[in-house]
């Protein structure tokens, strides 16, 4: 649609830009200001420059972290995006089981985030939990308290039964919104199941694949609340991720310094990938004629 | 209205109106000759002005950062740097 | 080969017509060619079984007694008990905590949808001044990690004497929900045709008027989606709204955290309390169930 050119809708946009700047330019502007500081209290501060900047970036604890949620959020996309548009594949595109699956799948969506972890915290201990229990009896040493693997096997699983179903929402969505004379075409044509999916579900899905793997990309990149709930950052610092350790420096310890110079790193990084994500998005919905 | 716990230093306080005058003088600009002079440079695609900061100012930032992590905390030369590159943008992107 | 495809051509133009005779041949092709082989409901209800094992376990678990949860492995409750419920319901630390939850999910719902109806009206349908720009802002709003902002927030809040109160929640979680609601609801209006608009303020409407009294009908399906996943994403927020809140304002999540580390062991209560945080999600999804499609089809969550 081609929209008309008048600044006077910036008064309509005003509401917005006041909450927001609000709620993120001035705690922005104050997470600056503090990453060039030290405190000992009672907003006393002194200019200590660029240390905790040097600090950080010299420091193991912050490089494994980064590589750990890097190493998260690829295992989470390489997993969900193809097992998400796989069940979006084979679910009922019409009559009761629709309703059905949609409700049913959208549940974990709405659960709040550390009863998700609670949730699989319960369900993975040996002597109380479904899945502990039967895998303890299976003979497995399972054990996400104590074993590094255990730990991030059951975050990667929760995360995949936390979110999969954005994924298989979303792409159902696009195969939906498919004439069904394509179908037909294709049939005529004898296409097989596999050039009907690469030549034209997959085309139409495009755009709201690019969506579901920013989303979920951003979303892996800054867990916080479900590991923590299941496994603490442990065991040791297995599955300590950025906004944990980011969480841990700047309300446990009051390391006010070091996290905001964490944080101006962190959301570098985000701004970075959302820029990406967002011209490739834009160029490419300019591309098709959204 | 107590805001020492902002915790404003000069420093600070410069880049922030250095950004917010950039931002302005982006805004004057674009007010004169609209249309922000929208090209397809080497990144092959269309970027208009506005976009050109923006891919200056994060890229400053990470060069920043990069001086700061492998050559040491005389962020004079990374300033400078980041001049050359915002340059680099304006006129390549 | 051309042969064949002047054929599909030929039948694409006919399924779009839709004449009788080949709507009953296209449903019976769409049948056999959409749903593909016949195990295909396999997928989604092995799916589904995953997906409700861990919440199946939780309701088992809320209705044991917590000898029962930790003496003996059962697959569904022996000793049936309601007990862990009536704690929750008798206890007001407990349930002052979903009235909390409840109140400033609301309040952010009411003002993040308020204020983004005009922001979205206006990126929808005009061009401005660094207009690209802003939307771009908003959603890097929308990725940016909620722990970044935690320590600067409980500075700001303590500043204006509202740390404690829902209001201050209910602000906080604007962040990410204020860009959301304008990303959904930009996506609703520009479907709205401009000339709609057009003849209203030919037929003497004011900008407001028109607004309230024909734009928000027109898009009130919009309105429920956005409105959902506001709800959605602030219901399920714990870390801004526990690091806000101390005792008046605590929302339930929070509750349950404090109760987890402190005494750890009434593992009934803590199922029962996780059991009652799923129910309003729950009752939502179920009463939005047809716009959800919509919502995703949009791409804009």
């Amino acid at each position: 649609m081609d929209r008309t050119w008048n600044n006077k809708a910036w008064f309509l946009v005003l509401p917005v830009l006041l909450l927001v700047a609000f709620s993120a330019i001035i705690p922005l502007m104050t997470v600056v200001n503090y990453s060039v500081q030290d405190t000992f209290g009672n907003n006393v501060f002194f200019w200590v420059g660029v240390e905790w900047f040097e600090e950080l970036l010299h420091s193991p604890r912050f490089w494994q972290a980064l590589l750990r949620n890097l190493i998260f959020s690829a295992i989470i996309l390489a997993i969900q995006i193809p097992l998400g548009v796989f069940i979006a594949l084979n679910m009922p595109r019409r009559g009761w089981g629709v309703s059905v699956c949609l409700v049913l799948m959208a549940l974990p969506l709405l659960i709040p985030w550390n009863v998700v972890g609670t949730i699989w915290q319960v369900f993975g201990r040996v002597d109380i939990g479904l899945l502990g229990y039967t895998l303890a009896r299976l003979g497995i040493n399972y054990n996400y308290v104590q074993d590094p693997l255990a730990a991030w096997v059951t975050v990667i699983v929760m995360d995949i039964w936390h979110w999969t179903s954005l994924v298989v929402l979303l792409c159902y969505a696009g195969l939906v919104s498919i004439p069904d004379a394509y179908f037909q075409a294709a049939k005529i044509d004898g296409a097989s199941r596999w050039s009907v999916f690469r030549y034209i579900q997959l085309p139409k899905m495009n755009r709201v694949l690019l969506i579901a793997v920013l989303l979920r990309f951003m979303d892996s990149f800054m867990i916080y609340t479900e590991p923590f709930v299941v496994t603490g950052g442990g065991p040791g610092n297995e599955t300590t991720f950025l906004s944990i350790d980011l969480v841990k420096m700047a309300i446990g310890q009051f390391d006010v310094g070091p996290a905001a110079a964490m944080s101006l790193v962190y959301f570098l990084i985000v701004l970075l990938v959302c820029w990406v994500f967002y011209t490739v998005m834009t160029n490419y919905g300019e591309e098709s004629g959204r | 209205m107590n805001l020492s716990w902002m915790a404003w230093t000069l420093p600070t306080a410069t880049f922030f109106i250095v950004i917010g005058l950039l931002i302005a003088g982006m805004a004057v600009w674009e007010y004169f000759s609209p249309g922000g002079h929208p090209r397809v440079g080497v990144l092959r695609f269309e970027t208009t002005r506005g976009d050109r900061l923006f891919i200056s100012l994060l890229g400053s930032g990470f060069i920043h950062l990069a001086w700061l992590g492998l050559v040491g905390p005389d962020l004079w030369w990374a300033l400078a740097l980041s001049l050359v590159y915002a340059f680099c943008v304006f006129r390549f992107v | 080969m051309t042969d064949d495809a002047s054929r599909s051509t030929v039948i694409r133009a006919d399924a779009t017509t839709s004449a009788p005779t080949v709507a009953t041949r296209t449903s019976r092709l769409r049948r056999a060619g959409r749903n593909g082989p016949r195990t295909s409901w396999l997928v989604p209800t092995l799916y589904i079984i995953f997906l409700m094992l861990p919440i199946y376990w939780l309701v088992n678990m809320s209705f044991k007694t917590n000898v029962e949860i930790t003496s003996s492995f059962t697959l569904w409750p022996r000793t049936f008990t309601l007990r862990n419920y009536a704690v929750i319901f008798t206890d007001p630390s407990w349930y002052n905590g979903y009235i909390n939850s409840i109140i400033y999910v609301v309040l952010n719902t009411v003002i993040s949808v308020a204020v983004a109806l005009p922001a979205a009206y206006a990126f929808s349908r005009y061009r401005f001044l660094g207009d690209k720009h802003l939307f771009f802002w908003l959603l890097t709003n929308r990725m940016a990690p909620p722990a970044v902002f935690v320590l600067p927030f409980f500075q700001l809040y303590s500043a204006f004497g509202l740390i404690d109160t829902h209001i201050a929640v209910a602000l906080a979680h604007c962040l990410f929900n204020v860009p959301l609601a304008v990303w959904i609801l930009e996506g609703f209006m520009s479907g709205v045709p401009k000339e709609i608009d057009e003849t209203a303020y030919i037929d003497g409407y004011s900008f407001p008027r028109f607004f309230v009294r024909i734009f928000v009908p027109l898009i009130a399906s919009g309105i429920g989606v956005a409105a959902f996943f506001c709800f959605m994403f602030s219901w399920v927020e714990l870390l801004i709204a526990r690091t806000l809140t101390t005792t008046d304002a605590k929302p339930i999540s929070a509750i349950m955290t404090r109760t987890v580390s402190a005494s750890g062991l009434d593992w009934g209560v803590l199922a029962a309390a996780g059991v009652l945080t799923i129910i309003p999600g729950a009752l939502v999804i179920y009463f939005v169930r047809n716009y959800i499609a919509k919502g995703f089809a949009l791409g804009r969550v």
